[in-house]
């Protein structure tokens, strides 16, 4: 008989719900979404689960395994303990929809309010900027809005802070307009109050569950508070810029 | 505009897009700077669609890197690539203005990777003269769709996310609106306006060896077809030469030919480059139908590795040079296959991968033969002839899906009145729609796709037969008639087992369409192989396949290529 493990999958919609069992049959290198496409196909066909490319790179397939938060078609039933039953759950930052399908459109809210990329001249065959120019940039924009590190951000699960912060993911989404070479708008107002960059404590729960293993505190969010400190909180730095003895802000630091 | 009534919810908009990967997206942006209201339908949530997965790059010559190149160039590999079954018109135009369209992407905030001067960096790709393709790394699709989402999302389009459309209406000969559900509550909605654009990419989930995600259901082509649009070539579909092989959850998923552009060199289990006795000029940088073939002739012939697949090796280009220009790819056979493509080759194969064949479009406009439909993308023909050359997808979304944005406006512009819904359509549809979950004792709609998927597979794949395709043609018949029968379990509530039941629908049709055109054309040409007919041939050059709704029959014929004319001959004569 070939090798079987058991998942415990969270059946359930708004009002309320519980784990069922399945049993599957599993294969060297499956990865727990095809376990899940083994019950649709098999066991339960209303199971309801998102998910598009199957090789980690659209997003969608984001849940709470044993309780850790990943990518269901990035994680290796050979990387689990199947010994005992697995539990497979929907993330617990977003309203459940049904089964492992959350509402996530609030992420969706919070993009819109961002200022967009804006270029300083829109003649863009003038354009030259170099490799180690936008490497940081490219590095942000390798976000698969999987939105696991928003899922485990301590700030957003806590619903008095939640209106009041984006969220890593928009951190990171602010950062690489901020640090694109040839953008020339300033969020830092919005970073600082709509944005609400000072809640962030820099636990660095954000970084540790990105699949996309960007640097979300250590390179967007920390360089993003020293920016927002060196504008509003240093008042020598303000006066003098005042006053004109130092030029305004540059955004685009070396 | 939004109304509702207990059945459903009536939304008004002068266009309409349905999709909204890297075309449906363009299309939205260009109709909407256009003053008019521009609906965005999709079934996944935004930013998700195939477009995404894209890896390898989007061409254009762009001439940063290669000064030699132009638009005459792209035009002719283009056609060659496409064995000549191209719309002449839409290539020439597709490679007169991607450039603009890429341009227009860094001017939005895409920020590809760079030339040392600074510039917009490409790379060699299959098929083309000189390094043409533009991109990110290895995830140049996740770039283009963000910057359009992002762009779009600030441009007053009104976004439906998780909306799927099964119906099209018509007021008339002209179209009128559409009809779909919401897939997070099953409420039933209705879109009426002036025009619609479809952009709902390709048919690749109806095989079972796919690089394709389960939005590939080919439901735009079903909705056209249903209302009396024309699709073309529909046997013409792209099996990629590199499939990841093993393990098998994993078959099927894309190996970037960027693989091979940085420089990949394919094997069998021999250490032969067999590519050297198949076309030992472009070795594997020729045209994907050609790799794909080899492939599989080696893997027939014995010489395959062990899972079934050839060797593909990059290792001797440096772990640090790959992880930078081929990230995803290491990751990908790092963590789904334990392999460690700096140190040793990947087994690859054949996948199902693209689809050239689609609806029949107006090269200016893409306007189908129903007035006021449009389509751009994967769902549209005539680009790509016979066989797709890579990177030419995502510069076919831009430059396409833009103009589909101006024809679309243009037409609602000169449309006084919104058309009207016909109530008896519209109950119709609610009945096919509903019917799945009025039967009990049906086969669930994933024992009928599993069984679909295997058809396709074997019967209508990579090398096909004369007595094979007629057994696919029957047996489809069959599948049918279990797919109208089949029954759901559950709520109207986020249910898959339901939406595939209705994807089925979809799926049967352009299978069929593949299936009877396959067995129209007796010859080999791209993406279409006939082991019966392993050559060209001259009459088939010039036609093609054409496919109709009659009656509840599909009536396959041909249809005269439309004619190049003489200048752009000339370019060919040239290169002699
Ligand atoms: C893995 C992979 C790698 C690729 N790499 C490259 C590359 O490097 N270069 C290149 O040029 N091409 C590449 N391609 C091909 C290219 O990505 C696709 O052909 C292209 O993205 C298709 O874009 P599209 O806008 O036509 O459709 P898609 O991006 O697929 O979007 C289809 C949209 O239609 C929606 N839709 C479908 N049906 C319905 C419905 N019934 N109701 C509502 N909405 C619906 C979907 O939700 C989706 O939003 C690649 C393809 C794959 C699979
Ligand atoms: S580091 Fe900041 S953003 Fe990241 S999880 Fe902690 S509090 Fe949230
Ligand atoms: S930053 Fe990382 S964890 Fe957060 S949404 Fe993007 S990819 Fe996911
Ligand atoms: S299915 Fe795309 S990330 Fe998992």
């Amino acid at each position: 008989m070939s090798k079987q493990a058991v998942f415990n999958v969270y059946r359930g919609s708004q009002e309320g719900g519980d784990f069922q069992e399945f049993t599957v049959p599993v294969e060297e290198g499956m990865v727990v979404l095809d376990a899940m496409h083994y019950v649709q196909g098999f066991l339960c066909p209303d199971l309801a689960v998102r998910w598009n490319c199957k090789a980690a790179k659209c997003g969608s397939c984001s849940a709470e395994i044993n309780g850790k938060p990943g990518l269901m078609c990035k994680t290796r039933i050979d990387d689990l303990p199947i010994e005992s039953p697995v539990s497979v759950q929907p993330i617990k930052s977003f309203p459940i929809i049904k089964d492992l399908v959350t509402d996530v459109s609030w992420n969706f809210e919070m993009n819109k309010k961002i200022t967009p990329f804006t270029p300083d001249n829109e003649d863009v065959s003038s354009w030259r900027y170099y490799q180690e120019d936008v490497d940081r940039v490219q590095e942000f924009r390798k976000c698969i809005e999987c939105f696991l590190c928003q899922d485990v951000c301590h700030v957003i699960r806590n619903h008095e802070q939640k209106p009041k912060f984006v969220g890593p993911r928009f951190m990171v989404r602010l950062a690489s307009l901020e640090m694109h070479p040839m953008d020339r708008v300033d969020r830092l107002p919005f970073i600082k109050e709509e944005a609400g960059i000072g809640l962030c404590n820099i636990t660095k729960c954000c970084t540790e569950v990105c699949p996309e293993d960007i640097h979300i505190t250590d390179n967007a969010i920390i360089p993003l508070k020293e920016r927002v400190v060196d504008e509003y909180y240093d008042p020598v730095v303000g006066l003098l810029r005042g006053i004109g003895i130092l030029p305004k802000r540059n955004k685009k630091k070396p | 505009m939004t109304s509702y009534n207990t059945k459903y919810e009536t939304h008004t908009h002068d266009v309409v897009v349905v999709g909204a990967g890297g075309a449906g997206l363009r299309a939205a942006i260009e109709a909407s700077s256009q003053g008019l209201s521009v609906a965005l339908v999709c079934k996944s949530l935004l930013g998700k669609a195939h477009t995404v997965m894209a890896e390898g790059g989007v061409a254009a010559a762009m001439a940063n890197v290669d000064s030699a190149d132009g638009w005459q160039t792209h035009f002719k590999d283009t056609m060659k690539g496409g064995k000549f079954l191209n719309n002449w018109r839409m290539a020439q135009l597709h490679a007169q203005e991607a450039p603009d369209r890429i341009r227009e992407l860094e001017r939005w905030g895409a920020v590809f990777d760079r030339t040392p001067d600074g510039r917009i960096l490409q790379r060699p790709f299959g098929g083309h003269t000189y390094r043409r393709l533009c991109h990110v790394g290895d995830r140049t699709g996740l770039e283009l769709i963000r910057t359009l989402q992002d762009k779009g999302v600030h441009s007053g389009i009104d976004v439906f996310m998780e909306c799927t459309l099964t119906h099209l209406l018509k007021d008339g000969d002209r179209i009128s609106g559409a009809f779909g559900y919401w897939r997070e509550s099953g409420r039933f909605v209705i879109f009426n306006t002036k025009a619609v654009i479809l952009a709902t990419g390709g048919i690749g989930k109806a095989f079972k060896v796919t690089s394709n995600s389960w939005e590939y259901t080919a439901d735009g082509h079903a909705m056209a077809y249903n209302i009396g649009a024309e699709m073309i070539d529909m046997e013409f579909i792209q099996f990629h030469p590199t499939g990841m092989v093993w393990p098998p959850g994993v078959k099927g998923i894309l190996v970037t030919e960027a693989v091979r552009g940085e420089g990949g060199r394919l094997t069998n289990n021999k250490g032969e480059r067999f590519m050297q006795n198949v076309d030992p000029e472009r070795m594997e940088l020729s045209t994907r139908d050609i790799v794909a073939k080899a492939i599989n002739r080696e893997v027939k012939e014995g010489r395959g590795s062990p899972h079934g697949g050839v060797f593909l090796d990059i290792s001797y280009r440096g772990a640090d040079y790959i992880k930078k220009k081929l990230p995803s790819m290491y990751h990908q056979f790092m963590e789904l296959a334990d392999v460690d493509i700096t140190k040793g080759p990947m087994e690859v194969g054949p996948t199902t991968h693209y689809t050239m064949g689609g609806l029949r479009v107006d090269p200016e406009s893409q306007q189908t033969n129903i007035p006021g439909l449009f389509a751009a993308g994967e769902v549209s023909a005539g680009m790509h002839g016979g066989n797709r050359l890579g990177g030419n997808s995502l510069s076919d979304l831009l430059v396409f899906g833009r103009r589909a944005g101006l024809g679309a406006a243009e037409f609602a512009k000169a449309t006084q009145q919104f058309p009207s819904i016909n109530d008896a359509d519209v109950e119709k549809a609610i009945v096919e729609v509903s019917e799945p979950f009025e039967r009990d004792k049906g086969e669930s709609p994933y024992a009928v796709h599993r069984d679909l998927q295997d058809l396709m597979q074997n019967k209508v794949g990579i090398i096909r037969k004369e007595a094979e395709l007629h057994e696919a043609v029957t047996e489809l018949q069959a599948l049918k008639e279990r797919a109208r029968v089949c029954s759901v379990e559950g709520s109207r509530q986020f249910n898959p087992g339901w939406h595939l039941a209705l994807d089925l629908r979809s799926m049967l049709i352009a299978s069929e369409a593949a299936a009877r055109c396959a067995l129209q054309r007796k010859e080999s040409r791209g993406g279409h192989t006939r082991e019966d007919f392993p050559e060209y041939d001259a009459h088939w050059s010039t036609v093609n396949s054409t496919i109709r709704k009659d009656g509840d029959a599909m009536a396959v014929s041909t249809s005269p290529l439309p004619e190049m004319p003489s200048e752009l001959k000339q370019l060919f004569e040239e290169a002699k």
